[in-house]
């Protein structure tokens, strides 16, 4: 008697929790098939002899559209430009970012927290309000159009960011294995280089993937702060190719906009393999 | 020196005046340079952005108060609060400050963290396939260079575009949505690129809400709003904030999305105060008067980064 009431009470909770589900199922598809209609453009009209503007079955495949584009002056000079700017630059902050934070994480001092809110601070400027100024002042120390000079300013723009990452993954780290070392008369770098780096793997990697996916996409600092074409990265040379010649090939538009976004994406399911599930840094920026 | 002093005088009483510090400073051997050597590895990053970071942000504080031109100009002058006087008297800044707010409001407070929300409360439910291909389509979005994405919703926005093509296919009227009401089409563009992050971030906030607190809600007889309403908003404020916080400076500083879809156009009438700024430091070459704007513009990102630090105050 007990147990076909409860069973009868139960199945109705039940029904309706996987009819809620359905629900939600449905609405997530919804979403998703909004979100997927202008990716669905890109990969289609990257394929279709005869792409427009709309998403449409296309009329034949074909490879016409990256035979096109992969030429040096469309697609590899400026990759290449992409790869040597993005690549040094973060190379740069996570060599800056490391040596950084292994003090602020490792030894206490008065400075710590000052300098820690200033980094905190920093990280959540709007970089593109100071790109005239940085202009100008390139223009005055001649560092404007030099691949150099833009480096630098992307890796000091990547930089709060990073040490407050790589910071945060180092605490993370016990201090305990690091004491053994410095006993036996290892320097601090020496600790930090073989011992904290090689213990925080993942977390080096996260800070640079994010630095490095982040430039990558970047438009507006090379935009401001490189001027002629042969040292263009893809972000601002893409716009060049296609934004000025009245968007006639889109085929080649959306084949162009494949290989040059297939990097970044890679990278992120990289990281985000890595770490289970991705949602590493919408934690890491919660804190 | 002034901590030791007292120590000093006090004698015998000295046990009762705080000597908290030097007694739990751990037994290190004190050597005077330590601390310098300590702190040699943070110098190259604090170089950099001092000069990268910090010397801008002091030379645009700094030009914001001349009359700085792009070219032909042998000398600027200081010339005060001019720049800030022409700029509320310019009706293309208003107009791009009324267009910033609009963008800032549709595109991040309400779209972007809203539809984040319901995606990750969907996520909640849904079954795992369905969550993981979601998921996946919504980062992808996020991951896209800015340029990229600014090409693909140009292509669907445009009049002969996808979105055009989906409301004929409903029989609902089209519209040419570039042209007509080009801010709301970058505020759309701005929501498809970047709910993911506020989908990140309210997805693991509602993870770490304990099941037992719902269930119990809903033993209770709670709705579903109104649990929504009374518990889950309540527990993930913090995070709330943040997002609300991140999103918003983000936001204020797109450039490169609306600068592909349509150049601040037509007219002005997507021109936000980025765009504004570049047409006015590149177009016009008055690179005192667009700093000046920088300037401001700066200031309304620090005000929401204190507000930001307060939120994190506790983790640092």
């Amino acid at each position: 008697m007990a147990l076909t009431v409860s069973s009868r009470r139960r199945s109705p909770r039940r029904s309706r929790r996987r009819s809620r589900r359905l629900a939600a199922d449905a609405g997530l598809l919804a979403f998703a098939a909004a979100f997927a209609l202008p990716l669905a453009w890109v990969v289609l009209s990257s394929l279709d002899p005869q792409a427009d503007l709309r998403v449409k079955a296309p009329d034949g495949l074909t490879l016409d559209n990256f035979d096109a584009i992969l030429t040096s002056e469309i697609t590899f000079t400026p990759l290449l430009n992409s790869l040597i700017l993005c690549g040094s630059a973060t190379l740069l902050t996570v060599v800056c970012a490391a040596l950084a934070a292994y003090p602020l994480s490792r030894f206490r001092s008065r400075l710590n927290r000052p300098f820690l809110l200033t980094i905190l601070f920093a990280t959540s400027l709007p970089i593109t309000a100071i790109m005239v100024p940085v202009y100008a002042l390139f223009v005055q120390v001649d560092l404007i159009d030099t691949m150099q000079g833009t480096i630098l300013f992307f890796a000091a723009s990547q930089l709060p960011f990073a040490i407050w990452l790589m910071k945060n993954f180092m605490d993370g780290v016990p201090k305990e294995l690091e004491e053994a070392a410095w006993t036996d008369g290892a320097s601090s770098l020496q600790s930090l280089i073989r011992i904290v780096l090689p213990l925080m793997g993942p977390g080096v990697s996260v800070v640079t993937v994010f630095s490095f996916v982040m430039m990558w996409g970047n438009f507006f600092v090379p935009f401001m702060l490189l001027l002629s074409p042969d040292q263009m990265p893809a972000s601002v040379s893409i716009n060049e190719f296609f934004g000025n010649r009245g968007m006639v090939a889109y085929g080649q538009l959306a084949a162009f906009s494949i290989v040059y976004s297939t990097p970044v994406i890679l990278l992120y399911v990289l990281i985000a393999r890595r770490l289970g599930g991705g949602f590493a840094l919408g934690g890491a920026v919660k804190g | 020196m002034t901590t030791a002093a007292p120590h000093a005088t006090d004698g015998p009483g000295a046990a009762k005046s705080p000597s908290g510090p030097p007694a739990s400073r751990p037994p290190a051997p004190p050597r005077v340079p330590r601390g310098l050597t300590r702190a040699l590895p943070v110098a190259p990053a604090v170089i950099l952005l001092l000069l990268f970071l910090a010397g801008p942000i002091a030379y645009c504080a700094y030009i914001a108060f001349t009359d700085l031109q792009l070219t032909g100009q042998a000398e600027s002058s200081f010339v005060g609060f001019e720049n800030f006087r022409t700029a509320f008297q310019d009706e293309e800044f208003l107009n791009a400050v009324w267009l910033t707010l609009v963008f800032t409001v549709v595109s991040s407070l309400i779209g972007q963290n809203t539809l984040g929300l319901a995606l990750a409360s969907l996520m909640q439910r849904a079954s795992k396939p369905v969550r993981t291909l979601t998921g996946g389509i919504v980062i992808t979005a996020w991951v896209l260079p800015e340029v990229v994405a600014g090409f693909l919703l140009y292509a669907f926005f445009r009049r002969e575009g996808t979105l055009n093509a989906v409301l004929d296919w409903l029989h609902l009227p089209s519209q040419n949505w570039l042209f007509a009401l080009p801010i709301l089409a970058v505020s759309f563009a701005n929501v498809w690129r970047g709910t993911a992050f506020s989908m990140l971030v309210y997805s693991a906030a509602l993870n770490e809400i304990p099941k037992e607190i719902t269930e119990a809600a809903e033993v209770d007889g709670a709705g579903g709003w109104r649990r929504m309403w009374h518990i889950t908003l309540p527990m993930i404020r913090r995070s709330i904030g943040t997002n609300l916080m991140l999103n918003t400076l983000q936001t204020l500083s797109v450039f490169g999305l609306i600068w592909v879809m349509t150049r601040g156009g037509p007219g002005d009438k997507s021109q936000t105060l980025p765009l504004f700024m570049y047409e006015q430091a590149f177009q016009n070459s008055l690179i005192g008067y667009a700093t000046a704007v920088a300037l401001l513009l700066l200031l309304v990102g620090s005000l929401f980064s204190v507000v930001y630090m307060r939120l994190l105050r506790t983790e640092v």
